[in-house]
């Protein structure tokens, strides 16, 4: 017998086989190479600039109890912050909701009758300031802008008797109510959220093509001829879309915090576990669905079917406390939300392994679990 | 193992199956097919379109599983050690199926990877010599003429220098002088003790076959050396020459006792089994300015009396 004589004996090599064949036609491919790059630049563009760029000028109603010099100060200095124009002067409480509600304004801001009484006190009145947070992202800068505002909006004011408060604790307080989205997501949680969309969106999109474009092709039948295994095949068609996960995101974390100064407060060994889990979770979903899919048109449809409760449920969207038991239970089962927390708790809160753990296990079960269903649908014949 | 067969002999064969069934559907499209092919022959696979060949083949390296019937392929059971027989045998597909998107050299290096050999970027070289693509070996796959790529299949199939090759119609578009090339090819390797299993619908090539496994719709109905399938078909065959004769194909063909009328060049063979009949048919056009003359029937004739039959049969 010749050299070739045990099958199971040389399956380092034929995993090389696979991998620089796809290695090569992924090189071919020059769209899908071009896609692999753009596609997180542009949507990080997109979406990060679309989401994150902190918009100015909103519109926002008045209702000023109190007709002082201390009231109008504070308005000026209100919209010199340049994130607010008054656009409204309401009357009553009722006018203000209404405005509010209907979505005319942005912000109600409401001071007061005994606004310059209280401040001369020194008992500290508090100015309420009504947020429209249904787009949280439009309205957490300007929140900000205008919860420092006691720090200064009245110090040319407090001249003389009062002069004395003005170093001491601020005068007046904003209270701020966020309607509708109590749970107020940050432009930074969208960056870091945005590296499992566009993670999932491509890795899963690539590889779900790839068994079936070598059905389709006919490459499937000498393929199949071959003595490779099925794991050999997943193995090698997978490798290479690995390092291209990971080119995703250097890009992606470089963009982050160059451009959107997304804060990275360390927990890399989390993070960089993370990533690899999640990278070889969303290429073993792909070759799963590469498995089930008859056409490439199919498995795309497919990769989409999975992108929807991705984005709309795994909490990059919406929050996901805020969300009805059944559609977390749903969330639980999709890994781009253990993903996300770990990214979020590792970047921003700098959390390690050690609080972090649950949601790097979940991405491994899900790993396991998907790999062993794509290896049981793999099929070795072409019945 | 098949009882009609001694043990030494089977111990030398490299295909033994029996009663091999196979359905799409509710389409039978092999029927109990057995067949035996000793090792070191070359075996031509013929048959009308849509008869079975290819997925007979298929069932044979492991690519379809068997509804029913059981075999070895090199001594290896076809349905639970196909691992095995994948590591030794060579198959080439009907419709090409290497990647276009990559260089024959890619392909090449890919197939011998994958077999896990050793000396590869030798073997692969070599390869590329033997079948002239050297020069073209950075060539896309997909960019090739028909007849290289049938080439650069075969070198494919034949690189990790299989026991068994199971060509599928290796020299469809293939042109004259290649597919001498290529033919002279086979029998070397098969001198060496390569077995052959080739499908064709190429006549000529059927007869560089040292045995013709015949088979229509799923049921294999002629097996042996050319001069067998001749023996037991049993034709007579008139060859009639003069000026027209080739023109009286339809009307001759629709006479009793006559089982095929076909021209050749000027010349019309007109055959059929039974003597006497087709002696009486062609009676009222012997005279001039036709010429009558008895000729050995082709290959050609006997399978498409083979195929007619079997049509009667299936009907
Ligand atoms: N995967 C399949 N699904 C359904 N039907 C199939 C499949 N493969 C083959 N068939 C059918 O089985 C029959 C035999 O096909 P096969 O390809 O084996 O014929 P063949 O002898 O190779 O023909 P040809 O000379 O045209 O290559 C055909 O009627 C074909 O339609
Ligand atoms: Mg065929």
């Amino acid at each position: 017998m010749t050299a070739v004589s045990k099958p199971k004996s040389f399956w380092a090599t034929r995993i090389l086989a696979v991998l620089a064949k796809e290695f090569v036609q992924l090189t071919r491919d020059r769209l899908t190479y071009a896609m692999i790059l753009m596609i997180p630049v542009v949507q990080l563009l997109l979406f990060g600039y679309a989401i994150n760029n902190e918009p100015r000028h909103l519109p926002t109603a008045v209702l000023v109890q109190d007709d002082s010099t201390f009231a109008r100060s504070t308005l000026a200095a209100l919209v010199n912050t340049q994130f607010f124009d008054i656009t409204h002067e309401a009357t009553s409480v009722g006018e203000l909701d209404e405005l509010l509600r209907k979505g005319e304004v942005q912000f109600a801001l409401t001071i007061p009758g005994d606004f310059t009484r209280r401040v001369a006190r020194g008992d500290k009145p508090q100015i309420l300031l009504e947020a429209d947070a249904t787009d949280p992202s439009a309205t957490g800068a300007a929140v900000s802008a205008a919860s420092a505002l006691p720090q200064y909006a009245l110090t040319r004011d407090l001249v003389g008797g009062m002069a004395q408060r003005a170093p001491k604790p601020p005068p007046f307080e904003v209270v701020v109510h966020r309607r509708y989205n109590p749970e107020n997501i940050t432009s930074y949680n969208i960056v870091p959220g945005l590296l499992g969309i566009i993670l999932s969106m491509t890795l899963v999109m690539m590889t779900a093509l790839s068994v079936t474009r070598e059905t389709e092709r006919g490459t499937m039948e000498s393929l199949l001829a071959t003595p490779a295994q099925p794991i050999e095949v997943m193995i090698g068609k997978l490798a290479p879309y690995v390092m291209v996960g990971l080119m995703q995101t250097a890009v992606i974390l470089v963009m982050a915090a160059l451009l959107f100064q997304v804060p990275m407060e360390g927990g890399w060994i989390a993070l960089g576990l993370g990533v690899l889990l999640f990278i070889t979770g969303s290429l073993a979903l792909g070759f799963l669905i590469s498995t089930l899919a008859r056409t490439q048109l199919q498995a795309m449809q497919m990769s989409f079917f999975y992108m929807l409760p991705s984005i709309l449920l795994s909490g990059f969207m919406f929050p996901f406390r805020g969300m009805p038991e059944w559609a977390q239970a749903l969330g639980t089962a999709i890994p781009v939300t253990h993903f996300l927390r770990v990214v979020r708790g590792a970047l921003l809160k700098g959390e390690g392994l050690s609080t972090l753990w649950p949601s790097h296990a979940a991405l491994g079960v899900f790993v396991c679990l998907v790999t062993a269903a794509a290896m049981m649908r793999y099929r070795r014949t072409l019945d | 193992m098949s009882a009609t067969l001694p043990s030494t002999a089977s111990a030398d064969l490299v295909i033994d199956v029996q009663n091999l069934n196979k359905s799409f559907g509710d389409k039978r499209v092999v029927k109990d097919f057995s067949i035996q092919v000793p090792r070191g022959r070359i075996t031509g696979f013929l048959g009308p379109n849509g008869s079975g060949k290819t997925t007979t083949l298929r069932m044979l390296c492991g690519l379809l599983t068997p509804d029913s019937g059981t075999g070895t392929c090199l001594g290896f059971d076809i349905v639970k050690q196909s691992d095995e027989i994948k590591l030794r045998v060579g198959y080439m597909t009907q419709k090409f199926s290497l990647y276009e998107d990559l260089s024959i050299e890619e392909n090449l290096m890919f197939m011998a990877r994958v077999h896990g050999l050793d000396r590869r970027q030798e073997r692969v070289k070599e390869a590329l010599e033997r079948l002239g693509l050297y020069e073209r070996r950075k060539q896309l796959a997909g960019k090739l003429s028909g007849g290289w790529k049938q080439r650069m299949a075969l070198a494919a199939s034949t690189l990790h220098e299989p026991q068994l090759l199971l060509l599928d119609e290796p020299t469809a578009g293939v042109d004259p002088k290649a597919r001498r090339t290529f033919w002279d090819e086979i029998h070397a390797l098969s001198a060496e003790g390569l077995t052959v299993l080739v499908s064709t619908h190429y006549m000529d090539e059927a007869e560089r076959c040292h045995d013709i496994a015949y088979i229509a719709y799923g049921e294999l109905i002629a097996r042996g050396t050319a001069e067998d399938i001749l023996k037991t078909v049993g034709l007579v065959t008139w060859e009639g020459e003069g000026p027209g004769v080739d023109r009286l194909s339809s009307e001759i063909g629709t006479l009793p006792g006559v089982e095929t009328a076909a021209p050749f060049g000027t010349t019309l063979h007109v055959s059929g089994t039974d003597e006497r009949a087709l002696d009486a048919a062609l009676a009222p056009y012997r005279r001039p300015p036709f010429k009558w003359e008895r000729t050995a029937p082709t290959l050609e004739d006997a399978f498409i009396h083979l195929m007619g039959k079997s049509e009667d049969n299936f009907r």
